[in-house]
């Protein structure tokens, strides 16, 4: 599970023909055009799923050239990207799907990586962890929280992941045809975790960063809303 | 400390409601339970109001005191199960959202890329 690190140089467009790239997009205007632009740097095919924004955030996408879905109503993440899975299954040439998060906390150049093993060492799933290494610094309150909730992923799902809740994932198109997330909310990182493990595809975990600028610290999960995943995951 | 009657009873009916929580949703027992439950609380309540000592009588026998007791104890026991029921009929009725409003994106999605000849 070391990162390939000779593919630094290499074209960053080699992804973009089969690869699409899913964004849960509510209410983050001021940062998803720069998202956009960014991706479609690396990728031909960018697709926001608009969960019911408020503000304006589905015309800053468009406009950044993103494709953009929109729900009628708010659902939340997990039903935004599940609608997005949905969406690319009814796309051939989508061999890929990398999930990314809206609010800039991801780097490309990790997405990238995760693609290039996935590729190279025909894994089905490979999730972005931060951490595998150093890199990222959470915060102590925050990395209790992720622990625990590494804890209660690997625990329910029987697989052995180092970070879970990171929005930033590779799947392979068969395996993403064979998971449905019922977890309209947050307690989807958790659920997609568990039916991609029951796929019994194979698997890797890829060392990424997370951007913690100010603006995806004050977005961030609250304390509470671990709470709400937890019943969301329990109670059903 | 010698348990009474009617703590038994509440803590099997508060662990029963959990569990009712808990199972997944099937719709025809579901529904048959509920309107026994109704034919229940109908019957009680008429021969409760018909005969008041009744109730008097029974609370005796599980050990509490009063009739009035008891039929706050049933109660609580009823509201709970009536959040728990409300509840899973929320869950539920949220799902059906969720998939009414994706085919919705998916419809118009699909509109418009055969409106621009399929290109994402």
């Amino acid at each position: 599970m070391q990162p390939p690190s000779q593919q630094t140089t290499a074209d960053p467009k080699r992804h973009a023909p089969d690869t699409w790239v899913v964004v849960p997009l509510f209410n983050e205007s001021t940062v998803i055009g720069e998202v956009v632009r960014g991706l479609l740097r690396s990728f031909d095919h960018v697709v926001c799923i608009d969960d019911g924004s408020t503000d304006g955030s589905a015309e800053v996408a468009l406009r950044a050239g993103a494709r953009v879905l929109h729900h009628p109503i708010n659902l939340g993440q997990g039903a935004a990207l599940q609608t997005g899975f949905s969406y690319v299954a009814t796309k051939p040439e989508a061999r890929f799907v990398v999930t990314f998060d809206a609010d800039g906390q991801h780097r490309i150049e990790d997405a990238l990586g995760m693609l290039d093993l996935a590729k190279s060492e025909d894994a089905a799933i490979v999730f972005g962890s931060r951490f595998l290494d150093t890199r990222t610094d959470p915060g102590v309150l925050k990395r209790i929280i992720l622990k625990t909730a590494v804890s209660v992923t690997n625990l329910t799902t029987g697989l052995r992941l180092t970070d879970a809740h990171n929005g930033l994932r590779v799947i392979r198109s068969d395996a993403v045809e064979r998971i449905h997330l019922d977890q309209d909310r947050m307690a989807h990182a958790t659920e997609i975790v568990l039916k991609l493990g029951r796929t019994g595809l194979p698997w890797r975990e890829y060392p990424v960063e997370l951007l913690y600028t100010d603006y995806s610290k004050a977005k961030g999960q609250s304390v509470l809303n671990s709470v709400n995943i937890l019943v969301d995951l329990l109670v059903r | 400390m010698t348990m009474m009657w009617i703590q038994i009873l509440l803590v099997v009916g508060v662990i029963l409601a959990g569990i009712f929580l808990a199972r997944p949703a099937r719709g025809d027992s579901h529904l048959a339970l509920r309107r026994l439950f109704m034919l229940l609380f109908v019957i009680v309540a008429v021969v409760s109001i018909m005969v008041p000592q009744w109730l008097t009588w029974l609370a005796n026998l599980v050990g509490v005191g009063r009739g009035a007791d008891l039929l706050l104890y049933a109660l609580v026991l009823a509201f709970l199960v009536t959040v728990a029921t409300s509840y899973r009929h929320n869950v539920a009725t949220n799902r059906k959202l969720t998939l009414l409003a994706r085919e919705i994106t998916l419809a118009r999605a699909a509109a418009e890329d055969a409106g621009r000849g399929d290109a994402a």
